[in-house]
């Protein structure tokens, strides 16, 4: 199979094939990760852009380790003090960095759908590196490259999403990965915190945890953001983490050998009492250094695309 | 001018007439229906319009336009507002106060009307806002607006939210005879929103405005036009929730009518998928089952008239994020072809669609427009309902090439605008 997308922009677009492609391009690529020479030229020449207007230290360092290793000539971008303020548009700085010789343009935005923009008015290629609240397609496609890992088949899965899925694109873009690749997909949280309509891709909602915990292989955490409490959408973090946290009690109502997951960074005693998120450790540092391995192998695929050539 | 209106099939719901007939138009007012013509074509000084196979009509009335002027000049002015009016075969606009100053005092609504006398080439009724600065606490100087020319008053754009102020401002436009024109949201819920809230808001990642933001006003303003027993308009009715309230308050004899814009009849949600800023509108554009709820809203009459909500913004302040977009359409020159989808659906008659682009809105505003009777001002439109259209934003007369249609066929193209006996389009 060959990748044709010029872009990769969320997992809602992409088919199953594709994704399976994506993770098997990033299974060569964990290779070379491991080899004493990290290092191979598939991108030499190639410039690509790191464009984050929103601070994220740990997923803007794993592009741009991704695009070390594939030999690309990297540029970092934050535009927070100096455009923005300016009031130049996302439009105008972005064709800048193409005037500059950008062929590939990573971004991060806090608005949903910045992505979609430069791809229709732009002419590199697009990775979407999170939107808003609407797609994280890197960290989605790391979480299912870390669970395929571990169970080796994601087809037939049981896992749950705890939390804020409402203002959450990890759990938007793992929702449609997962399902997409033949998972049964369940949501938890409070009902404030539960998008409209969700039900509608195929997704149980619960406001039980411990009914949502019952017999699955997957517990994917989200990370509450505290300004939710403001916003009026629960009573306080207290609250939350006593109807919602993860406590090893609660864990046990899942499958013997159920992994949990967590994008980080995590608010111990919120999301997951301390045990529990010793107990996982592991498996997030795995997430961690899996994301550099997807990563590479996304921009390894737009780059070489025949929406490219 | 002399015109000579020939042979067109002559639709005027105010007089119930829907048939062949020939109109004459002399200073500026309906003058004839003349059954001969021969004379009237031998003489040079009357320009002859042969209509055959045409419907002619009383000139559109859009209850609801945003002429962006005064302040916001590099998004529309009077006078290509009044254009592309023209081009869409409107024959008078009311235009909303939303502008930088606020229409709030007789000076705005008088500068608005001199601009639209020496450079508008359509009727321009303003629309006086109900609260001092738009801002729902202090009422305006409505009388004086009143006097000034103001026709109805509202905070378009904004909401009143302070119900009280909502309910002193119903009770004193009473005296003034003025309708009360409702942009029926709760800013509360709607806080923060861009688009519908439902299944493509959660897919899309955008923050959505619940149908419960405009209901919950709807029937606030529904209960305060009993209590106060003044004429309540409802702008721009989004919500089959909306539909319902209304369609209960006039079984009930509540004075309340109501509009319907062809975006909200034509479009559903879906229309952002892709995130397109065109597409972008407040009201938001519903479900599927509110788009069907507003199309029987106008087949049982609870929805009373058609009107716009044109609301022009540059490209540049489109192509930007979804959540920096501007609200807004630009609709006056699509609604025809828009609209007369709702005859070919079988919504409305050719009759019933007209009454609701003119004689329905001029008894809102209680004008003497919107008829072809003898002796009422000559504004007329001309238009071929059955000639095919392509939408060309390029080709807009408006400033304003914010449209989702753009590139769609569509059925209807506006022939002639006459507005006073006066050809303004095609100039
Ligand atoms: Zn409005």
């Amino acid at each position: 199979m060959v990748f044709e997308r010029k872009h990769i922009l969320g997992l809602e677009e992409l088919s199953s094939d594709e994704i399976r492609l994506i993770l098997d391009t990033a299974e060569s690529m964990k290779e070379v990760s491991e080899r004493d020479v990290k290092k191979v030229p598939a991108l030499k020449g190639v410039t690509v852009v790191n464009l984050f207007f929103e601070p994220s230290t740990r997923t803007r360092a794993s592009f741009e380790i991704a695009e070390k290793r594939l030999s690309a000539d990297v540029l970092n971008f934050t535009p927070t003090e100096s455009s923005v303020v300016k009031g130049e548009t996302l439009l105008d700085t972005a064709r800048n960095l193409e005037a500059m010789g950008a062929s590939v343009i990573v971004i991060r935005h806090a608005m949903s759908g910045a992505p979609w923009l430069l791809a229709r008015e732009l002419s590199s290629s697009i990775v979407n590196a999170g939107d808003g609240f609407h797609e994280h397609p890197s960290q989605a496609l790391l979480d299912l490259f870390t669970v395929r890992e571990v169970k080796k088949e994601i087809s037939g899965l049981k896992i749950v999403i705890v939390g804020d899925v409402s203002h959450s694109r990890v759990a938007r873009s793992n929702i449609w990965g997962f399902i997409k690749l033949g998972a049964e997909v369940r949501v938890v949280g409070p009902p404030t915190m539960i998008p409209r309509d969700i039900e509608k891709v195929d997704v149980r909602v619960y406001y039980d945890i411990e009914d949502a915990l019952e017999g699955v292989d997957v517990v994917m955490m989200l990370r509450l953001q505290k300004e939710r409490q403001e916003s009026g959408l629960l009573p306080s973090l207290r609250e939350y983490s006593r109807f919602y946290g993860l406590t090893r009690e609660r864990l046990r109502l899942a499958k013997e050998d159920v992994i949990v997951m967590h994008p980080g960074p995590i608010n111990r005693g919120v999301e997951l009492s301390s045990e529990v998120a010793d107990d996982v450790h592991s498996v997030i540092l795995n997430q961690v250094s899996n994301g550099i391995a997807v990563r590479m192998a996304m921009l390894y695929l737009v780059a070489s695309s025949g929406g490219n050539a | 001018m002399k015109i000579l209106v020939k042979g067109g099939q002559l639709v005027d719901p105010s007089q119930e007439i829907n048939e062949i007939r020939t109109l004459y138009i002399e200073d500026g007012q309906i003058k004839s229906y003349p059954r001969g013509t021969k004379e009237l074509e031998k003489d040079p000084s009357i320009k002859v319009i042969d209509a055959s196979g045409k419907i002619v009509s009383p000139g559109f009335i859009d209850l609801h336009v945003h002429l962006r002027e005064p302040g916001f000049e590099h998004k529309e002015t009077i006078r290509t507002g009044c254009m592309a009016a023209a081009a869409g075969g409107f024959t008078s606009v009311v235009c909303m106060p939303n502008t930088n100053p606020v229409n709030d005092n007789a000076s705005v609504t008088e500068y608005i009307l001199l601009k639209a006398r020496t450079e508008g080439v359509v009727n321009v009724f303003p629309v006086g806002a109900i609260t001092k600065g738009q801002k729902g606490e202090e009422l305006s100087e409505i009388g004086e607006m009143w006097e000034a020319g103001c026709i109805a008053i509202s905070d378009d754009g904004r909401p009143v939210m302070n119900s009280r102020v909502m309910r002193h401002a119903m009770e004193y436009a009473k005296a003034f005879g003025l309708p009360v024109i409702s942009h029926a949201e709760d800013l509360y819920l709607s806080s923060g929103g861009v688009m519908n809230e439902g299944f493509t808001s959660t897919m899309l990642g955008l923050r959505g405005i619940p149908n419960a933001s405009e209901e919950v006003m709807v029937a606030r303003d529904i209960t305060l036009a009993e209590l106060t027993k003044t004429h309540l308009h409802i702008a721009h009715v989004s919500t089959a929730g909306a539909v319902r309230l209304m369609r209960e308050a006039k079984k009930r004899g509540v004075k309340v009518t109501a509009e319907a814009t062809p975006h909200h009849f034509t479009l559903t949600d879906k229309a952002v998928l892709s995130y397109d800023t065109n597409a972008k509108v407040n009201p938001p554009i519903r479900s599927k089952e509110d788009m069907e709820a507003i199309k029987e809203g106008l087949n049982e009459g609870i929805i009373d008239i058609i009107a716009t909500d044109h609301a022009p913004h540059t490209e540049d302040e489109k192509k930007v994020e979804f959540d920096l977009a501007p609200f807004g359409i630009s609709g006056l020159e699509t609604a025809l072809p828009l609209a007369l989808k709702l005859v070919e659906d079988g919504i409305l008659t050719l009759t019933e669609l007209i009454r609701k682009l003119t004689f329905n809105p001029a008894q809102i505003i209680k004008s003497d427009r919107g008829t072809l009777k003898l002796g009422a001002p000559a504004d007329v439109v001309i238009f071929d309902p059955n000639k095919t259209i392509k939408v060309d934003r390029e080709k807009f007369r408006s400033k304003g090439k914010n449209t989702p249609f753009h590139g769609w066929q569509l059925s209807g193209q506006i022939l002639y605008t006459v507005v006073g006996g006066h050809i303004v389009f095609p100039t």
